[in-house]
């Protein structure tokens, strides 16, 4: 079961619904967010920050790689890049002139669950963006030479990103061992000999059925006055005609019966391994709702800052690791995952490291956190909640992300609340329950040599380059 | 829709209320000399301290180069009778985060907290404590020159990493600016206990730092703590002035690596931070590879070509002549691609400079988003800490629209040959099949 269950979806609906005949919107007065939904279904979130004259839209879709079959992996981020690449009214390039022009930063991500474009503007400029991307949320040209180009511009990408990074093609390849057959098995850029033959006729049916106002939900965060920017979005979006959202195809995680492991070559240095264990998410609606909220301060408490246990331990401590870190998402769409991985520190190897980080994990099954250091990673959570304040991007990002993955922003008001409830024995009750062998993949970088000139040596061009 | 980005121009002007007005910098110096620079935001309960020392890999010696970061790393690795985990859950156990870094001219410590008494008290005296104490623990600098190691061998992983240090090798022969931030294997081997007091006494005293501040404080608290901060330190001796960097002569440096991308990254030397031409430099740097999609370099190779996924070039100005640079990354066998077209864009441009068309896209941009570049509390301390540490004018805010304004082609395109002009490139390539 995820957030996206049909009864959710209705529940919202009714009630911004209704909302509407009474004040046209609703406002929340712990978080301030305004919210609104269009007649066509586009969802609108306003969250007020007046502390500089400035102003940040996002356009998020619900639309990711773990919506993408096998055989097109990487097409929702492909056509991320061909949004930038001219609509009928606004041609080739202009979208980010005309931002440019007006002062305008602009970027887009696509995740395994979402992709969102945005704008951050001087504040007056709002209507700039929304005019932008309301044009392009139906009109884009996906023109075939343009298309052959920007796939070479992604292919370059993916070989940077992963081709020539030993670390993210382990990662690459753990993902694809921990989630067989399932859509976070796959990579968010996609599989090269997918990209190779991606044509542009799977972007354009892509666009289609998923970039609809349905679909989408407008954040806007900064300087801004709610009502006018529900009008502003209801000029420029509420005009928009787009399919139906349908119902995205559910997928059980296979279940794992034993400890997978696996060994990756690539020219390295430095040795790399990562340990993950399949949890529950909020998504996944646990018997217990508690615990991913517990897997969340679990991880702070292994590796929440350099007090924290891995810190403290393994690379203080014993110094058996280099770096060391712990992951955690509760707010992923499909499935929740649980990820440690590390460097080994010197004189030291992956096997001594796997073992260090597995005895942190029985010490969280055997005894309870101290309430010293429970005591802490709650401080460091409600210092955090003021913290993200501070930058109104970060909170249109934890708005957009919640709605595209869970249909439901709120969860913003209840995350520390959540966390703050979290105990000492709920916390070692997670640690029991699924960090067990049978519910473990292990990934490690197995190190090539690089043949290549030391870097203190003079190479022999420069050698001649001096001779000149 | 040209019509419609002026009717928005138009807009600015009528409304003065988002006029550009920078927040207000009050300035001081305390009794043992440490500059501070505050703004006052009430905004959010939290306040942002960045403590800057010029006492960064440019003032170590050749053969300890990484001798700056070390001593930056352990300053949190025991103070007094406190050890590195009492540091540490001194700041965390009250939702502070502390961070320390040191790249070629700043050796930068930041403290963020939230504003309260009892988080901010107690975290202000350990932070005074820490930075005015330092143990250099022999046994823990041992484990961070391990680590360090570790930490060079997975730089010199990536490609890029390679191409860039070897570029500063190049670029800075025989001046302090070569020096690895990081260090190299065997400099950081060389590295005693003895090494890491001496820098600190000589480079961590008060009239060698800058003290950023910003947030929930009054102007009176800011001054209470800014002298909480410096007084614990020694006076000392500002750090002084780098050495010139001597002229360079251009060529182009291969290195073998097994990478399916060969990374180009070309370097000029280019201005010190107080130059007057930084503003026009920057202003024609968007319209060559500053701007991302707006830009020469990005249209001619991503955009026209696909041959690469970025590229971009920028000015770094330091305290001395810091460095243009310009990088991308291209499948291997797209190399002279590649090369002989970034070469001809940054020729060709040098040569004239911006057209008008180019120089007006850049200055409303450059205007245009100055709000962004000062719209948050962690935007704004670094924003300060470089006002500072560079000396420059505490009205440098107020006035930095008015003079991108004033740029006409002719001062972009006289301060982009005058400094890049020389053709004394430095062509660094790395990749598979290079050689």
């Amino acid at each position: 079961m995820t957030g996206q269950s049909p009864k959710r979806v209705v529940n919202y609906f009714v009630i911004a619904f209704i909302a509407l005949y009474v004040s046209a919107a609703t406002a929340s007065e712990s978080t301030g967010v305004t919210e609104t939904l269009l007649d066509n279904g586009m969802k609108i979130l306003i969250k007020p920050d007046h502390r500089a004259p400035v102003v940040v839209a996002q356009v998020w879709y619900r639309i990711g790689s773990s919506y993408e079959p096998e055989g097109i992996t990487g097409v929702s981020h492909v056509l991320e890049h061909m949004m930038f690449k001219g609509t009928k009214r606004y041609g080739k390039g202009e979208f980010s002139r005309i931002i440019a022009e007006n002062g305008g930063r602009e970027n887009a991500f696509t995740g395994r669950d979402y992709t969102a474009y945005f704008q951050t503007l001087e504040k007056s400029r709002l209507a700039i963006s929304m005019e932008l991307e309301s044009d392009r949320m139906r009109g884009m040209l996906l023109d075939e030479n343009e298309f052959a180009k920007e796939l070479q511009v992604v292919i370059e990408e993916r070989r940077m990103r992963t081709e020539d990074k030993a670390e993210s093609k382990v990662y690459e390849k753990f993902n694809e061992a921990a989630f067989p057959g399932h859509p976070y098995g796959r990579p968010v850029i996609g599989w090269m000999r997918d990209l190779k033959k991606l044509k542009v006729a799977d972007l354009q049916k892509w666009y289609q059925r998923y970039y609809s106002p349905a679909n989408a939900i407008l954040v806007v965060v900064g300087d801004v006055k709610p009502d006018e920017v529900i009008a502003m979005a209801k000029k420029y979006f509420g005009p928009i005609k787009g399919p139906k959202v349908e119902t995205p195809q559910q997928f059980k995680v296979a279940k794992q019966i034993a400890t997978k492991r696996i060994s990756v070559k690539a020219p390295a240095n430095l040795p790399y391994v990562i340990l993950g264990f399949h949890v529950p998410a909020v998504a996944d609606r646990p018997k217990h709702e508690w615990e991913p909220y517990a897997l969340e301060l679990l991880s702070a408490i292994l590796d929440g800052g350099n007090a924290a246990r891995f810190a403290d331990q393994l690379i203080r401590g014993q110094q058996v690791a280099t770096t060391v870190s712990a992951s955690y998402d509760p707010f992923a769409r499909l499935a929740g995952y649980f990820l440690i991985d590390g460097n080994p520190a010197r004189r030291t190897d992956i096997v001594q490291l796997e073992k260090a980080i597995l005895e942190q994990l029985k010490q969280l099954k055997e005894k309870p956190v101290s309430n010293k250091e429970l005591q802490r990673v709650k401080a460091q959570v409600i210092a955090a909640d003021v913290y993200e304040r501070d930058s109104v991007f970060y909170q249109g990002m934890k708005l957009g992300l919640l709605e595209t993955t869970l249909n439901d922003w709120h969860l913003v008001e209840s995350h520390v609340k959540r966390l703050r409830a979290v105990t000492a024995e709920q916390i070692m009750s997670v640690a029991k329950k699924y960090f067990i062998p049978e519910n473990m993949t292990v990934a490690v970088l197995d190190p090539q040599p690089i043949p290549t000139d030391k870097p203190a040596r003079k190479s022999v061009s420069e050698e001649q380059q001096n001779a000149n | 829709m040209r019509t419609k980005a002026i009717k928005y121009f138009i807009l600015i002007l009528v409304f003065p209320v988002i006029a550009s007005a920078a927040p207000k910098i009050e300035h001081w110096v305390t009794d043992n000399g440490a500059r501070v620079y505050f703004i006052e935001t009430h905004a959010l309960p939290m306040v942002d301290i960045n403590m800057v020392f010029n006492a960064a890999s440019a003032r170590e010696p050749a053969d300890k180069q990484g001798l700056a970061m070390l001593t930056s790393d352990m300053l949190l690795e025991g103070s007094a009778d406190l050890d590195s985990k009492a540091v540490a859950e001194g700041f965390e156990d009250r939702g502070a985060e502390i961070s320390t870094s040191s790249l070629r001219d700043m050796a930068t410590v930041s403290l963020r907290s939230l504003s309260g008494k009892e988080y901010l008290e107690p975290v202000v005296e350990l932070l005074a404590k820490v930075i005015a104490d330092p143990k250099f623990p022999e046994k823990n600098l041992e484990r961070e020159k391990a680590r360090s190691l570790q930490s060079l061998d997975y730089s010199l992983q990536q490609p890029a990493t390679v191409a860039k240090r070897r570029l500063y090798e190049l670029l800075y022969r025989g001046h302090p600016y070569a020096n690895h931030p990081s260090g190299t294997y065997e400099s950081i081997k060389s590295i005693r206990r003895a090494d890491l007091q001496d820098f600190y006494k000589q480079f961590y005293v008060a009239s060698n730092m800058v003290i950023a501040l910003v947030g929930d404080l009054s102007l009176v608290q800011a001054k209470q703590l800014a002298k909480r901060l410096s007084k614990p330190l020694k006076k000392g001796m500002p750090a002084g002035s780098l050495p010139d960097v001597a002229p360079i002569k251009g060529g182009e440096y291969r290195i073998e690596f097994p990478s399916t991308q060969t990374h180009i990254m070309m370097g000029y030397l280019g201005i010190k931070r107080d130059d007057p031409r930084y503003l026009a430099l920057k202003v024609g740097n968007y319209s060559l590879g500053g701007g991302g999609f707006q830009s020469r370099l990005m249209n001619e190779i991503r955009d026209k070509r696909g041959l690469s996924y970025g590229v971009y070039s920028y000015f770094l100005p330091m305290q001395q002549t810091g460095p243009f640079i310009t990088a991308l990354a291209t499948k291997n066998k797209q190399l002279k691609e590649a090369l002989t077209v970034s070469e001809k864009v940054i020729d060709k441009f040098l040569k004239t400079g911006p057209t008008e068309k180019e120089l007006v896209l850049a200055k409303k941009n450059i205007t245009g988003g100055f709000p962004l570049t000062i719209d948050s509390n962690g935007k704004l301390v670094t924003t300060l800490a470089s006002i500072g540490f560079y000396s420059l004018p505490v009205d440098y805010l107020d006035t930095y629209i008015d003079r991108v304004n004033a740029l006409d082609r002719k001062a972009v395109t006289d301060a982009l040959q005058s400094v890049l002009g020389s053709e004394n490139r430095v062509t660094v390539i790395v990749g598979a099949g290079v050689k």
